[in-house]
């Protein structure tokens, strides 16, 4: 499969304080990466750095995101323009706030047609319309006259869904598109992505800090600590055979059916504030397996080339029984 | 909609009938205009006769239904100076208040919003930074003042424009105008000018204010995901968004600009309205004083209808129906 997205060092940060310390990944053309992490980790960041749509004042300070060969991080605004929503789409958090209130849907749908395409508009009206009805809102051509109040959260976010897939991109990136939407519709919205990328083999980075959702969708998954990947590889292996403790612990603080009446572990402390990075490993203030090493030097990566993990001590199948009891 | 515009029109209607009441009563407080009019050493007999013609020996409620029952067929009184219906005194003298307001307006506009987006858009840019400190001025030094200044300024040390009325006017359907004249022009330049100074200010800051709110929201992240040029979403995406505030202040700018033209058109010799109902004040020409203040009141009305509905075109989420 070829490689689409080669992201190498990428560093992004606001003011002195790196947001996304040196993170590297790569997407294959179809494939699905899971970017999993708590609130602050720095997932959402490296998202809009590979879209580069970040806030005032943060900035890509370091690395390379290789797009098709081309290094985004040095791409031109317009370069950026022409590749954004076209070959690159974006899917946001909040369904409610991603929709212009004030235009139409097809005033918002045939303008994104037409920053890509030379075509009048009735066809890109037209274009807009088969796209509404591929992801499976009804009676699209009326809807297409409506506006975004006069429909549900689930609803909008089909539309968002839409408008990223109007020009096949070759990668969507979804920020935590679900979070916002309750879980009846979260099921549908997910099975539709799903389907929609593995039709037009679209590669999509999933962002999300919810691990049961990651598990039934990413072929591969990364999880982020504090700025850095610190546990990256395929989703199976990554789920059942988590080399790294964080990772652990987010596994072991997911409800289960199968230990019911048994307490739900949780990993102690909170997530340290990025301008407050500990030296060593960032992740030692809440390890239980934190040695002295781990405080002082930055950890390395261990065990090999598919699933890696930042850590001294990885954890053993013997250890990690040890902490689920 | 209907129902709405029924309702909103009887409320008008009970705003003005309490504004006739505040007006009428109001007026009668500030001075007696016999005491103006008729000579002090006139005789008993004389002062008894004209208090008598212009009906003031009645008791006060009987003079305000009195005035409401003329005032309901459209006859306010007869001016004591002009000797002629105060509203047909006040209504020739309206198209040349209106034109120095509608000109304050269009350059509020014309000038206002553009700068107040570039100030939005880059905040920190020098120009912007100057912009932000010059509207401080427009809206805190007082308008005679700056009036003065500019007569000062373009008049006496320039001696580019004319400091004094209307200059060449030109009848437009029977109503005279001065933008059509160069001549005209001219004359209008400084007044509008003047006058428009503190709505500039007001449009660009609320332009500012209203670009840095909204260029955080994840619509306009969203807009620029899917790769819109610059321009549009600035033109389309931001200022659609941001004409609700703009609209409302525009709008009650404009009767405030037509209401409190008064200083503008003293100090420029201006023969409109605001000239007229300082003069009335001055010798108690109550009918003119009256007239003024409904006229003022009625427009008032009318503007804040007017911005009503244009909500309901920018904003689809705004339904005057479901309005209780």
């Amino acid at each position: 499969m070829k490689t689409i997205l080669d992201v190498c060092d990428l560093c992004t940060s606001f003011g002195p304080v790196r947001a996304v310390d040196r993170v590297s990944f790569s997407l294959r053309s179809g494939e699905v990466l899971g970017l999993v992490g708590e609130s602050g980790s720095g997932k959402s960041v490296t998202g809009f750095s590979v879209i580069r749509l970040l806030d005032q004042p943060g900035h890509i300070s370091g690395g390379r995101i290789l797009f098709h060969g081309r290094d985004l991080a040095s791409e031109t605004e317009e370069g950026m323009r022409q590749l954004r929503g076209n070959r690159i789409a974006m899917i946001f958090q909040d369904p409610m706030m991603t929709l212009n209130p004030v235009l139409h849907i097809d005033t918002q749908m045939v303008e994104a047609v037409r920053a890509h395409q030379k075509v009048g508009v009735a066809e890109a009206r037209r274009q807009a319309r088969d796209a509404l009805g591929a992801v499976g809102i009804p009676s699209p051509e009326e809807r297409l006259a409506a506006y975004p109040h006069q429909f549900s959260g689930g609803m909008r976010q089909r539309v968002a869904i839409a408008i990223a897939l109007l020009h096949n991109p070759d990668v969507i990136i979804a920020d935590e598109p679900t979070t916002a939407l309750d879980v009846t519709i979260q099921a549908q919205i997910l099975s539709e992505v799903q389907r929609l990328v593995r039709e037009r083999n679209t590669s999509l980075i999933w962002i999300t800090h919810d691990l049961s959702v990651v598990a039934g969708l990413a072929d591969r998954v990364a999880v982020m600590y504090s700025g850095r990947i610190v546990e990256h590889g395929p989703t199976d292996p990554v789920l059942d055979h988590a080399l790294h403790p964080y990772t652990h612990g987010l596994i072991g603080s997911v409800p289960s059916r199968n230990r019911r009446g048994q307490r739900l572990a949780q990993i102690p402390g909170t997530t340290m504030s990025i301008d407050r990075r500990p030296p060593g490993c960032p992740f030692h203030t809440r390890c239980a397996r934190a040695q002295d090493v781990c405080r002082t030097e930055p950890p390395p990566v261990s065990r090999g080339a598919e699933h890696t993990a930042l850590c001294f001590f990885p954890m053993e199948e013997a250890a990690r029984l040890e902490v689920v009891q | 909609m209907a129902t709405w515009l029924l309702r909103r029109m009887f409320q008008a209607a009970l705003v003005i009938l309490a504004m006739t009441v505040l007006v009428f009563v109001g007026v009668n407080v500030i001075g007696n205009p016999v005491d103006i009019m008729i000579s002090p050493d006139a005789t008993q007999e004389v002062r008894q006769r004209a208090i008598e013609a212009l009906g003031f020996d009645q008791p006060l409620w009987r003079q305000y239904l009195t005035f409401l029952g003329n005032a309901v067929t459209g006859d306010i009184g007869k001016s004591y100076v002009f000797n002629q219906p105060a509203l047909d005194v006040i209504l020739q003298r309206l198209p040349a208040t209106l034109e120095l307001a509608v000109s304050a307006l269009l350059l509020s506009i014309l000038i206002g919003l553009p700068l107040g987006l570039l100030a939005g858009f880059r905040p920190d840019h020098p120009t912007s930074r100057a912009i932000m400190a010059g509207s401080i001025f427009g809206f805190s030094l007082p308008s005679f003042w700056v009036g003065l200044m500019l007569i000062m300024t373009f008049s006496v040390y320039l001696g580019w424009l004319p400091s004094i009325g209307r200059g060449q006017t030109v009848s437009v359907l029977g109503i005279e105008v001065s933008f059509l004249t160069l001549d005209g022009l001219k004359h209008l330049a400084l007044p509008a000018l003047n006058l428009a100074l503190y709505q500039i200010s007001m449009v660009l800051r609320l332009t500012r204010a209203g670009v840095r709110e909204t260029l955080h929201q994840d619509f306009i992240k969203f807009a620029r995901a899917k790769g819109l040029r610059p321009r549009r979403i600035v033109f389309v995406h931001v200022l659609k968004n941001i004409l609700i505030p703009i609209v409302t202040v525009v709008g009650l700018g404009f009767g405030h600009t037509v209401a409190f033209s008064v200083v503008t058109e003293t100090v420029f010799a201006w023969p409109g309205m605001g000239k007229l109902i300082i003069d009335a004040i001055n010798v108690l020409d109550r009918p003119i004083i009256v007239a003024y203040l409904m006229m003022i009141v009625v427009l008032f009305v009318v503007i804040n209808l007017l911005v009503d509905l244009t909500y309901t075109l920018l904003d689809p989420r705004i339904r005057l129906e479901t309005q209780e």
